[in-house]
């Protein structure tokens, strides 16, 4: 079941009435059935691109938005046929769980029995039925959230957009959500816009993953894209851990304080490195072209993080097995795993402040 | 040993407080029902001023829940719509509306009431008609209605509501029926039981707004302290006090079964 519509968004910027430029403009397409993911610091532009599509904020003038190829810009949200989730769910404290869950089919006219058959499906797919004639404030925030859900999907929207939906919820009932939500998004094959700062949440969530910065687009990809190669040191240190390394590319090799990496590199002269922790591995010193110094250990349980001196210019954290034994102040050698090395394009090296952005005014 | 004398002295200085309060209001009571006032309550008890009263002073009270329901009526229409567009819109024009709205509170009633006097006094009918006190009335009610609701509407982001509530497809008025209104529900009856109290107890604006044909009951108070027996006065307040009191209790009750209904 394919149910949903293509976004368009064509240079759709935002500047609020006190004159702050809260989104340059953006251009991009969601595909039908695709779950794309804002990520990104607060202020980066991520809800303000969300509430353009809902049609809670209108672009500055010469954006548009498209569904399907229709221009919806001008379409007030409660004729968009969107269906939204809120940070802090918004759920109506004057009515009950299936009222919260039928109200859109009410508003749209639809009959008491096929609304309580709606709402029977949709409690059984979020797995909340027995709470049908719960009060809201009685209910447990996992609760409330997965009510959010149903009562946004009820009336099979266009487009579901998410805004931080588990951002409210401890930790552990969040990474159990996510995969329901997960599920719950492939099964619906809806169209869907998540928008979160966790990285975790928009690796799982994500078909692609939109990395915001200072209200402008960082990079687009699939999470595999945007973990192994990202476009500039922001996203490298945004998604997931990062060494970023400097070091000088010559005959055939990085060259490093520690030792030199065996990778051939197109150019020569002074390069940036980002190197994942995990690709880096522990080998004995004696034949190891990069060496360093244990500086410090730290048991995380399914793994260690150990800190390396000397190897590079600043400390290298690397993820090891939590098998391997290392002790601070012991010698190792380095072994960095070819494929992994990303050499970062020379503007990313340096942090971009608001004024590089500018850069990006122009798709 | 030294606790409980300072407990002793806790307990005497409050009582001393709430007897000082009290008191009064409960001699006006009694003396709306002795014989005469003058001799104490030794002369007798009687209904024959509360009697007096009503024969007398019917009118006023009949009128002056009608103005204060009335006033409500105007508050709310007014009130409620304004304090959501007061808080959606927000910004610096919404808090300078506030203030304005806000102003009848420290200017006096009798400024008010000229005010009105000066601009509407040429309109004959409704210079003459309850209408005109209503107005003065909700002038001055405004403010709490508008205040209570505001409260509300911050404690319960209403903001969001209304949004979750245009996502499902609901209209504005839609929205402001199904969603904003229910849930300002507890701060709709806090100002509701602000304004009927106000409206009921009102004197200064009343005074000057006043036509022998539409005084209200605190006005009709004032007439017969001045030219009545004291014992008339007294039974006026009683009367006054059997009236409110349930009144405000019903209010509160049904207030409070819709909250927990809902």
């Amino acid at each position: 079941m394919s149910a949903g519509v293509s976004v368009g968004l064509e240079a759709c910027a935002k500047t609020f009435a006190d004159g702050t430029r809260a989104l340059e403009p953006v251009t991009l397409e969601i595909a039908r059935g695709e779950t794309l993911v804002f990520l990104g610091p607060s202020g980066c532009g991520k809800t303000t691109t969300l509430r353009i599509i809902a049609g809670l904020e209108a672009p500055d003038a010469g954006g548009r938005v498209r569904f399907d190829g229709e221009d919806v810009t001008d379409i007030p949200i409660e004729r968009r046929n969107v269906g939204m989730v809120f940070q802090s769910y918004a759920l109506f404290p004057n009515m009950n769980v299936a009222e919260n869950i039928g109200y859109g089919l009410k508003i749209r006219g639809v009959g008491r029995t096929e609304r309580n058959a709606r709402v029977q499906e949709l409690v059984a797919l979020t797995g909340i039925a027995g709470l049908e004639r719960r009060r809201v404030d009685q209910l447990s925030g996992g609760q409330r959230q997965r009510v959010a859900l149903a009562r946004a999907v009820a009336p099979r929207p266009r487009v579901l957009l998410l805004d931080e939906p588990l951002t409210a919820l401890d930790a552990s009932l969040r990474e159990r959500l996510r995969g329901e939500l997960n599920r719950l998004l492939r099964s619906l094959g809806i169209t869907a816009v998540y928008v979160t700062h966790d990285q975790s949440e928009a690796m799982v969530l994500g078909d692609r993953i939109v990395v915001m910065r200072h209200g402008a687009i960082a990079q687009i990809g699939t999470p595999r894209e945007i973990y192994f190669e990202p476009v500039s040191r922001f996203v490298a240190e945004f998604v997931g851990a990062a060494n970023i390394v400097e070091g000088t590319a010559s005959e055939g090799a990085i060259v490093l304080p520690g030792g030199r990496i065996p990778v051939p590199i197109g150019r020569a002269g002074k390069i940036t490195l980002m190197l994942r922790p995990e690709t880096i591995f522990l080998v004995p010193p004696d034949a190891a072209e990069l060496k360093g110094r244990v500086e410090s250990v730290t048991f995380v349980g399914d793994r260690q993080r150990i800190v390396i001196a000397d190897a590079a210019a600043r400390p290298l954290f690397v993820d090891a097995p939590n098998t391997i034994a290392a002790t601070p102040g012991e010698r190792v050698g380095l072994r960095i795993d070819p494929a992994r090395i990303r050499v970062l394009p020379e503007e990313g090296a340096v942090i971009p402040g608001p004024e590089q952005s500018e850069g990006t005014r122009d798709p | 040993m030294l606790r409980r004398l300072i407990f002793a002295g806790q307990l005497a200085f409050t009582l001393l407080v709430a007897a000082f309060l009290i008191v009064p209001a409960v001699l006006s009571m009694l003396a709306g029902v002795t014989v005469n006032y003058f001799r104490g309550i030794r002369s007798g008890v009687t209904l024959e001023w509360m009697v007096q009263v009503w024969e007398l002073y019917a009118d006023t009270i009949v009128r002056s829940f009608e103005v204060a329901f009335a006033t409500l009526l105007f508050t709310l229409i007014i009130g409620v719509p304004a304090a959501y567009a007061l808080h959606v819109r927000g910004g610096r024009l919404s808090r300078l509306i506030e203030e304005i709205i806000t102003l009848p509170l420290a200017v006096p009633g009798l400024a008010i009431a000229l005010a009105l006097l000066l601009t509407y006094g040429g309109f004959g009918a409704f210079r003459g008609s309850r209408l005109f006190i209503v107005a003065g009335h909700v002038v001055f009610t405004l403010p709490f209605m508008v205040r209570a609701v505001m409260a509300v509407f911050a404690a319960i982001d209403v903001k969001t509501l209304d949004e979750s509530a245009a996502s499902l497809g609901a209209s504005p008025w839609r929205r402001f029926r199904d969603v904003i209104a229910p849930n300002a529900r507890p701060g709709i009856l806090a100002g509701s039981l602000m304004v009927v109290t106000l409206s009921l107890g009102e004197f200064n604006l009343t005074w000057m707004l006043h036509t022998p044909l539409t005084k209200t009951l605190p006005v009709g108070l004032a007439d017969s302290y001045a030219s009545m027996r004291l014992e008339i006065a007294s039974a006026y307040t009683l009367i006054f006090f059997i009236m409110i009191i349930p009144l405000l209790v019903v209010m509160q009750v049904l207030g409070r079964e819709k909250r927990s209904a809902a």
